[in-house]
């Protein structure tokens, strides 16, 4: 059995059903898995959430736990990617001291080159955001640290498959029924 | 159309689900349904059980021996956490179950009101759907779906959770059934090629094993099994919540698996060339170390719940479906066969069984009574027709091996879960499902003490449910792990019973007990002719074992006949 940790992209739609996310995460916890982000979010068909969950754990774990969340009443359709076979974005905000932009020039050019956005400025400190992937969100954090963070907060990982998922076509079929 | 209130709107739903039977307690949060259930008495009985577990049990054995879904109901707070063994229980051995809770009403949720719990977050993990009703208009459509999702595909207990607000509000009341739900597959579709490829390697197999478990009874495939099993001539054996789907004498019929089971299927698991699973998940009871079970042979799974195929053991060849219409699509195409000098095998090694355990615990020479002379007194006055019930431990493992079972439907124990106190209040749901079955529950001094109470409930109904407790002054199976690992520290183990028969005898049951050998056939034989519910206490050897038996981490060949 390979017992590699691999960082596995779970998309899971789903009926908007409150209580269904204590089944999901329950089906997580009880392998001792943590959820290293989550995050819900409307899709391209009325009345159907996306969750997209990011997990480390083994491809013979992933197999169960994504069948055992499909066995879930409300859940339509759960999925396992891997980064490869994803497009996905994260996002951050960084909070810095302002004083440090006119101090150091340098920081200047670490947020032109990283093509971050600077969303706010004022006497005390300034806000960027950044959006990209995990590494690249991790060399501007490496970068920005150096010179102090008064505050950083990473989003959770949003997805879309290069395959087709084909949900419509499963909700179609149910109403050909 | 005159409105309705939430609580009539319940009781209108059960009656629409043809439910005439229900189990539970009242209490603060459910008083208005009870109110309802007042007024509608003759159209559904309330039996009153004296613990809201023994509810869900008495559920659990009406729905295990008739195939419906069996229904609870209690109040708010403590009523419902009382529930959460039995669902529990239901959840893991696939029993058709809804239960019903009062809730707070709604505008107290969350404030930590008197009896309020938050039984939706507790029941999750072990219920197949839950749901909080808070407004009466939810009522028809969720109970529709709750009845729906109990007992389609492989069934599970549903818990509805309603606010005491939605009891009292009216509602123009109408019903229809759900037909289906389009986030749900109950039953997944039949891949003919899996049907193909799986009927190739049953056909070319010289040494093929059949295990079954429960899926075939409850997808009430026990003809289609048996005319597969008849057909390809391929010995069967069985998980203990597979017993009786084929009968115990039945020539194809090799025993039990797992880790009390028989020699013969258990060895012959790591000889076979072809291992064909139908309706079972391979629970670690079943298989042993899992890493070496059947390494040689090519697995089949038939199964309806996708999630346990290559969960446990991987398999070879998927076949999902409902059991009933995989088989006999499997049975168009299996050619006849024997396997005769194959059947030689299973045939040797139930003789060595037989000659070491089986002769041994039937027709014992020395002193204490065993249990297994006392199942089999209950074939002999059963003529093996009874629906036998049992708790967990030893008396559950003598139950399930000796028994002999003409009727499918007829183990019903606690299996996954193994629950000590399910048997009483099951065998008082069996008994009322089917009156006209005789309902035998074995049990443990240990477990019977665990929901004994039931006593009352038995007393009440009047259900002629006949009640052996084998007596060994231990948690016997505990104990005999103790001896066998633990160097015989009998540690909390050892029980100081109370006067069995004088306490059934409070509940005005008849009662007897035996402590010897010449007294036992005529209790038994006085047990089941008895017209009314009868309590007998048997009083068995006190430090026996049960054999054979596969060690925790040990593989299913290395079972122990000593």
């Amino acid at each position: 059995m390979n017992k590699e940790l691999i960082k596995y992209t779970v998309s899971v739609y789903t009926e908007n059903s409150v209580g269904l996310l204590n089944r999901i995460s329950a089906i997580f916890q009880k392998r001792h898995i943590n959820i290293e982000s989550f995050n819900s979010s409307i899709t391209e068909i009325e009345n159907v959430q996306r969750w997209t969950i990011l997990v480390f754990t083994t491809e013979t774990l992933i197999k169960k736990i994504v069948g055992q969340i499909n066995r879930q009443i409300e859940v339509i359709q759960a999925y396992f990617h891997t980064d490869e076979e994803t497009i996905y974005q994260e996002s951050c905000l960084f909070k810095i001291k302002s004083s440090l932009l006119f101090d150091d020039r340098k920081i200047q050019n670490i947020i032109k080159e990283s093509n971050a956005i600077i969303v706010t400025v004022n006497p005390e400190f300034f806000v960027i955001e950044k959006s990209g992937r995990t590494h690249e969100l991790d060399e501007l954090y490496e970068k920005l640290n150096k010179y102090g963070i008064l505050q950083y907060v990473r989003s959770a990982r949003i997805a879309v498959t290069k395959t087709p998922l084909l949900i419509s076509d499963i909700l179609t079929n149910f109403k050909k029924k | 159309m005159s409105k309705i209130t939430g609580s009539e709107a319940v009781i209108k739903c059960l009656l629409e689900e043809q439910i005439d039977i229900i189990y539970g307690y009242p209490g603060g949060a459910i008083m208005p349904v009870y109110d309802e259930l007042y007024k509608y008495q003759d159209k559904i009985h309330h039996v009153l059980t004296r613990h809201e577990q023994g509810a869900t049990h008495s559920a659990q054995g009406f729905a295990r021996i008739s195939g419906k879904v069996g229904v609870a109901i209690a109040t708010s707070g403590p009523g419902a956490t009382n529930l959460v063994t039995g669902l529990a229980d239901a959840q893991i051995d696939s029993t058709p179950m809804v239960c019903i809770t009062g809730q707070v009403s709604s505008h107290l949720l969350g404030s930590d009101a008197f009896q309020e719990t938050d039984i939706i977050g507790i029941s999750t993990p072990i219920t197949k759907w839950n749901y909080q009703i808070t407004k009466a208009s939810e009522i028809p459509e969720i109970f529709a779906k709750a009845f729906y999702i109990a007992k389609s595909g492989r069934p599970g207990p549903v818990l509805i959770d309603i606010t005491k607000d939605a009891q009292f509000e009216k509602i123009d009341f109408s019903y229809k059934k759900t037909e289906g739900i389009r986030s749900y597959t109950a039953v997944p579709k039949i891949n003919i090629n899996d049907i193909e490829l799986a009927a190739d390697l049953i056909n070319s197999a010289k040494k093929p094993l059949i295990v079954w478990g429960q899926g075939v009874i409850l997808g009430n495939a026990e003809n289609e099994l048996i005319k597969f099993v008849e057909k390809s001539g391929i010995p069967a054996a069985w998980t203990i919540l597979g017993a009786s789907a084929i009968p115990t004498n039945h020539p194809l019929n090799v025993g039990m698996l797992g880790m009390h089971g028989n020699y013969a299927p258990n060895i012959l698991t790591n000889e076979c060339d072809v291992l064909i699973a139908i309706g079972m998940r391979f629970d670690d009871r079943v298989t042993g170390d899992v890493n070496r079970y059947a390494k040689q042979a090519k697995i089949i799974h038939f199964e309806i719940d996708p999630a346990e195929v290559n969960k446990n053991i991987e398999v070879d060849i998927a076949v999902l479906g409902d059991a009933k219409q995989t088989l006999s699509e499997i049975l168009r195409i299996t050619k006849k066969n024997s396997h005769k000098k194959w059947h030689q095998k299973f045939k040797d090694l139930y003789e060595i069984e037989y000659q070491k355990v089986i002769h041994n615990d039937l027709n014992p020479i020395k002193d204490g009574l065993t249990m297994g002379e006392v199942m089999k007194e209950i074939n002999i006055q059963t003529k093996g027709d009874a629906a036998i019930v049992s708790d967990v431990g030893q008396h559950q493992m003598i139950a399930c091996r000796y028994s002999n079972f003409n009727k499918t439907k007829s183990n019903i124990t606690s299996g996954g879960l193994g629950t000590m106190g399910f048997a009483l209040p099951a065998a008082i749901g069996a008994k009322m499902a089917c009156p006209e079955r005789e309902v035998v529950a074995v049990i443990g001094d240990g477990g019977y003490q665990m929901t004994i109470q039931e006593l009352g409930t038995v007393f009440q109904t009047k259900a002629a449910v006949k009640i052996v407790v084998l007596n060994n002054d231990f948690l016997g199976m505990v104990r005999q792990w103790q001896q066998l690992f633990f160097d015989k520290r009998y540690a909390s183990t050892e029980m100081l019973n109370p006067d069995f028969v004088k306490i059934a005898e409070g509940y005005y049951l008849k009662a007897r007990r035996v402590t010897k050998r010449e007294d036992l056939a005529n209790a038994v034989e006085e047990m089941i002719k008895s017209k009314e519910p009868y309590f007998l206490e048997v009083v068995v050897e006190k430090e026996a074992n049960v054999f054979p038996m596969i060690p925790t981490g040990c593989s299913v060949s290395e079972i122990r006949l000593s």
